[in-house]
């Protein structure tokens, strides 16, 4: 289950790229794992390791020294496009992000990361030049996220607001998940079901 | 008097088994196909919450992702990959889930299986861990990639969360032209309104083109709108969709088959019905479409060349644009035409089809494969394979110099081995040329099957109008 977001402080990371998908994220050959664990090796691996590991030159941002424990993206429009794979958020998340700000994310990809606590915040262009601008006078300024207020706190003590769909921010704010909400469901759904016969049985030998 | 509703909006109402105000609507899945790649953490979160799955009969599982495509009597060399399918036969075994794997002369890719057995039906929700889940809009069903955490939430309660999406109507009017086919259509839409065009959104395939094509060449079309950014895409039902669906596996047959027609005749757009968005599409203008750059927006007609950041507005775009071509090793201006071609792939969910393997085959027909081109034929499920075989297509492409393989993703992905090589150039059936999609550097240009098969024959990216008697070439065809 997801850490709960409460308010959190991070210097921040750009990627000044827009349609960045999930092959860019995660490459698929790191999607033969079982488990969760262990992708933040994969991340945006081909964009920061050379065939024989060693770091490119120069490195990926990512790796520039600095970014290490920074906790928030800024990324240009349509971050996350392509591929449903959720390995894309756990890697993520497991390098430590949790919170992306952008013009927009693809749909798939924005679902997937608020099931794994990592807070998609969509902000218009004019504010998000303005985000970059602020990095590129201090690449060290801090952002503040608020998720209760959906706000994110400027270094000049201004505060930008953003929406979210009010159910997951409820989910995220208790950090519990979707699967138990529909485990609550289960009498609605059987009622439903016992109205609704399926259209198809897989298991009928074809 | 009710409201005009889009075929969206009534698949949709059909669906909501309940909604809690503020809250998604819970909505109801017909179908959820399994595959190995993305269910192995969801099937672990299963047993860590002591839960069941509720609906086996209605899910569905294949191995497709990750397998080989190298003879089924060879062992899978890739340990992580075996471990991979060895985990989701257990799973399947454990949950009670039917599994069309490995051996089993039904499997294949998870979106060629669905409707070859009759699975994928008329105004059902479909989803499945995979983006390419569009693919069965072809039938008029809402269906849509999920994450795996939904992967879970199916498995558990056959239910998911989800607010109802905007819908954006595609309008294809008009004839496609001898050598251009639904792909170019797809291409054609991408190209105009970018990977992110379609967002939030439902495509709407319709139109007097969308009618006149046959299944499979709907397939392609709703295979490819998460390209667009639409996480679902689909086409009304139609007598050509009943004729696909009568006498498949698991279609319902007798007194049951005239009852669903009756209901599936319910579906397509109300007259007046409204829709978000909109776009037409002249058929009669497209060319056969290719990429050139790095998403499957980008993408020209084949006769055209290869933009140029300088006409460039937007910094953003420019940069984007500078950045393709450089990982493309492609000039600014340059003709794609003539270009270098180093493998060409057919295959995938998108182009994987038996009528995809017979506009290649009638190209390659006593023809050969350009020396220095590797050209791999991967059939889109063993059914396929069977069938090609049976046509003589398999002979076709083996006297080409063709590579010939078991079905499966392969090179679409590329996580089975079936890759490129850093700078190699592709002509590719799939649907994605992002960065090392296909290999790590490789370069794939993403085109129908007559324009791949032609680029293997030539050695180069090649208009396939150019091909002798392409009108009977194009004629060739499928259901």
């Amino acid at each position: 289950m997801a850490q709960p977001i409460v308010v959190f402080t991070s210097k921040v990371i750009p990627i000044d790229k827009e349609n960045v998908d999930t092959d860019q994220i995660v490459p698929a050959r790191y999607l033969k794992v079982t488990d969760k664990d262990g992708l933040a090796e994969a991340l945006f691996r081909d964009w920061r390791f050379e065939e024989d590991g060693s770091l490119t030159d120069p490195p990926f941002i990512l790796d520039r020294p600095g970014m290490a424990g920074r906790n928030i993206l800024l990324v240009g429009h349509n971050f996350g496009a392509g591929s449903s794979r959720e390995h894309a958020p756990w890697a993520l998340t497991s390098w430590g992000v949790r919170a992306i700000l952008s013009t927009g994310f693809a749909d798939i990809f924005r679902s997937n990361s608020l099931k794994n606590g990592l807070l998609p915040i969509v902000v218009p262009p004019d504010v998000h030049a303005r985000l970059r601008d602020i990095i590129d006078r201090d690449p060290d300024a801090d952002l503040t996220i608020d998720l209760s207020e959906q706000g994110v706190l400027l270094p000049d003590g201004s505060t930008v607001e953003f929406d979210i769909d009010p159910f997951a921010k409820r989910m995220l704010l208790a950090g519990t998940d979707e699967l138990g909400y529909l485990l609550s469901k289960q009498s609605d759904i059987a009622a439903w079901e016992a109205t609704h016969p399926p259209r198809i049985e897989t298991r009928a030998s074809a | 008097m009710t409201e005009p509703r889009t075929i969206v909006d009534k698949i949709w109402d059909d669906h909501v088994v309940v909604q809690d105000p503020g809250a998604p609507a819970v909505l109801a899945v017909d179908l959820h196909l399994v595959h190995e790649v993305t269910s192995p953490q969801a099937f672990s979160g299963l047993r860590e919450r002591g839960l069941t799955v509720r609906r086996p009969g209605q899910t569905v599982a294949t191995a497709d992702h990750s397998i080989p495509t190298t003879p089924r009597s060879l062992p899978m060399l890739d340990a992580q990959a075996a471990a991979q399918i060895s985990q989701l036969e257990r799973n399947c075994a454990d949950f009670g889930i039917p599994l069309h794997g490995i051996g089993s002369p039904s499997q294949g890719i998870v979106h060629v299986i669905g409707p070859q057995l009759g699975l994928t039906q008329p105004g059902m929700t479909i989803v499945c861990g995979d983006s390419h889940t569009s693919t069965h809009g072809a039938f008029g069903a809402l269906a849509f990639g999920i994450g795996t955490s939904e992967v879970e939430m199916v498995l558990a309660t056959q239910t998911l969360l989800q607010r109802h999406p905007n819908t954006y109507e595609v309008r294809v009017d008009g004839r496609l032209a001898p050598g251009v086919s639904a792909k170019d259509i797809i291409l054609a839409l991408i190209a105009r309104i970018g990977v992110g065009g379609g967002t939030g959104h439902v495509f709407e395939y319709r139109g007097e083109a969308i009618r006149a094509l046959t299944m499979e060449q709907r397939m392609t079309i709703c295979n490819m709108s998460i390209e667009g950014g639409a996480r679902a895409g689909l086409i009304a039902p139609d007598d050509t969709t009943f004729e696909y669906v009568h006498g498949r596996p698991h279609a319902p047959a007798d007194a049951d088959w005239d009852a669903a027609v009756a209901r599936w005749r319910q579906l397509p757009t109300d007259d007046g019905a409204a829709f978000d968005k909109s776009i037409t599409i002249d058929a009669n203008a497209l060319e056969p479409m290719i990429t050139y750059g790095t998403n499957p927006g980008m993408g020209i007609p084949i006769t055209s060349r290869v933009p140029s950041p300088t006409d460039e507005s937007d910094p953003a775009a420019r940069r984007a644009l500078e950045h393709a071509l450089s990982y493309m090793d492609l000039q600014p201006g340059q003709p794609i035409l003539g270009q270098k071609v180093d493998v060409v792939f057919v295959g995938s969910c998108t182009n994987g089809r038996i009528s995809d393997l017979r506009l290649a085959a009638a190209a390659l027909k006593d023809r050969r494969v350009a020396d220095g081109v590797q050209l791999m034929v991967t059939p889109g499920s063993d059914e396929v394979k069977r069938e090609a075989e049976r046509e003589g297509l398999a002979d076709i492409f083996k006297a080409a110099g063709a590579d010939w393989r078991e079905s499966g993703c392969s090179m679409c992905i590329a996580m089975n081995g079936d890759q490129l090589s850093p700078g190699q150039y592709a002509v590719s059936t799939s649907n994605r040329n992002f960065e090392g999609r296909q290999g790590k550097g490789g370069r794939t240009f993403l085109a129908s099957p007559l324009t791949a098969a032609a680029s293997a024959v030539m050695g180069v990216v090649t208009d396939p109008r150019t091909l002798p008697g392409i009108e009977s070439l194009a004629a060739v065809g499928g259901r």
